[in-house]
């Protein structure tokens, strides 16, 4: 086999565009040499905060804004310049030496990568991240554990960075599993009560069985590429090389099982809407731009892979993206929890986009993630904004808030309406994407759930909005508006919520700046998606149509007088609601056929491990080493060491007083020895001369 | 030899001296045989400067060196001598053991 590293240009590299000709990528300049700053950056305003950020105004805030805001800088300038023209530079260090597997020497590697889609990846983390800090500083004020909370948060913040920079599936592992611990440590945030350490603990896990199916897929890889590179996987994936081939399937799928875990999609995604016991900042930071993207962003880094190799592993994967956007949806229809509604509207989401990257739309599924942070986040940070007012997370408590809360109520609508998917907003460019390459690429039947899922996606959300902001106020007090530092990073979020979706309109390109499909598409390796020429006017139809029919059915229900509204609210249809309130039974599943049976013979055979082997070996080493300190102290200190020095000091005593006697303090004696001491020097002085 | 006869004086008046050192118990007897034993020192001193005849007259000047811190010594020891005296009403020697342990 040849050594495919060799394949790989480092620097400057050109790639073959889906129409043939050649896409020119340039190294980037200065900023993609040190784009790794961005990744650091983070960590080091983690040990900041740790050490100096109680001593801080804010609480270490500072440290974790300044850090988040240099990066948004940086990749900003590195965003543009990827706009005109397309950026690869990559970068490793290589840290230790794995050892010889088969024919390959496989190393351990640490870098940084900047192309196209980790520019993307690192601008919207950075710009979400940074808005989402700053809208904390309200949100945490006076909260418990402040300037912990901002190192978790820069932690999560740096672990995605780490994550979606790395140049090699290893780095890869160790940003996911950073990212998992942040967000063990945020979801649990409010640890004093059982169930939001439990929550914590869910995801945790939850996240780690998913784990061992990316581990065992990069060391299949790694092992038969002879190295852990992207760029070595996707260029041997473009050549259908032969080794690769062989694996190609099983190891695509270990990868995806992976990014199920991480990207929440069924039977993984138990573990997200419980994620909802952090803070809410936490909630709008995991479920748009760091976190739950990350499985998105694996399948598309290794999208060569699953375009030329593991074809078939993709009959696996459109199946369960497409049960996640359409199951998940309808159960946001009957959550009361705000955030609930919200993250199993993430779910639903994140199923569009593992549907489209798994259908072979590289740029619809990306393109989606990316409006989605925008209006996710912008969803989260408002409804933190609500319940930072109404003291609660129920729906069943809210309503009518629309005028006392202008700012939350308008950016609310703004992100709704995107989320639904109506014209012109965000979301309807990038769902209608999806849309268009479900059809394109021949899954009709799913292209058509897919309409349904935005059917449901319109109405829940109008649901949300309208039990919200709208009826009568049903909670205690007299809610406010949120101050200032919370409504401006929902302002700047609603404007590209509103605008992003211009990016990528199909068929327009903006002048020099191109759009979404050729930034995301500067990599060395092809992508070979396909993008549609112009819009496909009966598609765009079909999802718009079910986005208003989902709004206008939704607002008959929940938006209208208030009377009515709780009444309606309360309606239940026999048979599927029961099914739904209970999550269809999955996490009972889970808990009675998997975790329990589980956790009471482990139980058991812990505590015998512990009483009777890691006991006993404790009692005696304790023993032990009782044994020897009286040894020591009774033997060597007291008998040995103690008498060796009481002699000495005894000798010296006895000699004092012996030759004290000399001392007889008579001067005539004195004399006399003065006298005999002189004769006997003058008699040895005339003698021996 | 005139000179032997002068050394024969001083070792005498030396010897002498040593032994009112040694044996008298009076203080004032012993610090009389320190001046007997720093004359002997003298005589030799200034024998030998007759005989050997220097260029700087060296023994006499010593010898008035000698003469001299010989008058200090004893303005010193007979003050001492008398505050002894003074607060034990005897100047024996033997019977003076302030410096002992």
């Amino acid at each position: 086999m040849v050594n495919l590293l060799a394949l790989v240009p480092t620097i400057l590299a050109t790639a073959e565009g889906e129409e043939g000709h050649a896409v020119e990528l340039v190294s980037g300049g200065v900023f993609a040499d040190w784009a790794g700053i961005m990744l650091v950056l983070p960590f080091l305003a983690f040990a900041g905060i740790i050490f100096y950020g109680t001593r801080m105004k804010h609480l270490g805030a500072e440290l974790a804004i300044g850090a988040m805001a240099v990066n948004l800088a940086w990749a900003s300038v590195l965003f543009v310049s990827n706009m005109v023209e397309g950026i690869f530079h990559e970068f490793s260090v290589e840290i230790a030496d794995i050892g010889v597997v088969g024919d390959h020497n496989l190393v351990f590697e640490l870098g940084f990568i900047v192309d196209g889609l980790s520019i993307m990846m690192y601008w919207l983390v950075a710009f979400v991240s940074l808005l989402v800090f700053i809208y904390a500083v309200g949100y945490m004020h006076g909260d418990v554990r402040v300037t912990w909370f901002f190192a978790s948060l820069s932690l999560f913040a740096g672990s995605m960075l780490v994550l979606v920079g790395a140049p090699n599936m290893v780095q890869l592992i160790i940003g996911w599993e950073g990212v998992g611990l942040a967000s063990y440590l945020l979801i649990g945030h409010y640890w004093e009560e059982k169930e939001n350490s439990a929550a914590a603990i869910k995801a945790f896990l939850t996240n780690k069985v998913a784990d061992v199916g990316l581990v065992i897929g990069v060391i299949v890889l790694g092992i038969t590429l002879g190295g852990f590179r992207f760029s070595t996987l996707n260029q041997a994936a473009a050549d259908h090389a032969e080794g690769l081939a062989g694996v190609a399937v099983a190891a695509g799928f270990l990868l995806f099982i992976g990014a199920m875990g991480k990207s929440a999609q069924f039977p993984f995604h138990i573990w997200l809407p419980d994620a909802m016991a952090g803070p809410t900042p936490v909630s709008a930071l995991m479920h748009a731009a760091t976190m739950v993207t990350a499985g998105i962003y694996l399948m598309a880094r290794t999208f060569p892979l699953y375009q030329n190799l593991a074809m078939d592993a993709r009959d696996w994967m459109i199946p369960i993206g497409v049960i996640t956007l359409f199951a998940m949806g309808l159960l946001a229809l009957v959550a009361d929890d705000i955030k609930k509604v919200l993250a199993y509207s993430t779910v639903s989401q994140l199923g569009y986009m593992m549907t489209a990257v798994a259908a072979g739309g590289y740029t619809a599924g990306l393109f989606h993630l990316f409006t989605h942070a925008f209006f996710k986040a912008l969803l989260f940070l408002a409804a933190g904004s609500v319940i930072h007012a109404v003291h609660s997370n129920n729906m069943s408590d809210m309503g009518g808030l629309k005028k006392d809360m202008p700012y939350t109520y308008w950016t609310f609508v703004i992100g709704s309406l995107s989320l639904a998917g109506v014209i012109p907003l965000a979301g309807f460019w990038s769902k209608d994407e999806i849309l268009a390459t479900l059809n394109h690429e021949g899954y009709v039947a799913f292209m058509w759930v897919a309409v349904l899922g935005a059917f449901v996606t319109a109405f829940y959300m109008t649901r949300a909005v309208g039990l919200t902001f709208h009826g009568s106020y049903k909670g205690d007090g007299r809610p406010h508006e949120s101050p200032k530092i919370m409504y401006v990073p929902l302002v700047a979020l609603a404007v590209p919520s509103v605008v992003a979706g211009v990016f990528n309109i199909p068929g327009v390109s903006l002048g020099p700046i191109g759009n979404f499909t050729d930034w995301v598409g500067a990599r060395v390796v092809a992508m070979g998606d396909h993008h549609p020429e112009a819009i496909e006017w009966n598609l765009a139809a079909y999802g718009l149509i079910a986005a208003i029919a989902g709004i206008a059915l939704g607002w008959l229900l929940y938006g209208r007088d208030a009377e009515t509204q709780q009444a309606r609210d309360s309606f239940e249809l026999p048979g599927l609601y029961p099914l739904l309130r209970h999550k269809y039974y999955i996490d009972d599943l889970v808990l009675a056929g998997l975790v329990n049976p589980i956790k009471g013979p482990i139980a058991r055979a812990t505590d015998w491990i512990n009483t009777y082997v890691i006991d006993t070996i404790v009692n005696a080493v304790g023993f032990l080493t009782a044994a020897v300190g009286r040894l020591v102290y009774g033997g060597l200190d007291q008998r040995g060491i103690d008498a060796g020095f009481n002699a000495l000091a005894g000798s010296a005593g006895e000699a004092g007083r012996a030759l004290r006697l000399l001392q007889t303090g008579k001067v005539q004696q004195y004399a006399g020895a003065f006298v005999i001491g002189a004769v006997l020097l003058v008699a040895g002085f005339v003698i021996f001369t | 030899m005139i000179l032997n006869q002068f050394l024969v004086l001083a070792s005498l008046l030396f010897a002498l001296g040593v032994y009112g050192l040694l044996a008298r118990r009076n203080a004032v007897a012993v610090l009389l045989s320190v001046e007997l034993m720093l004359a002997a020192v003298n005589i030799n001193l200034v024998a030998f400067e007759a005989t050997l005849r220097s260029t700087f007259a060296t023994g006499q000047i010593f010898s008035i060196f000698v003469i001299t811190v010989a008058a200090a010594e004893v303005g010193i020891g007979l003050g001492i001598v008398l505050m002894i005296f003074r607060n034990r009403t005897s100047g024996n020697v033997d019977e003076l053991d302030l410096m002992k342990w």
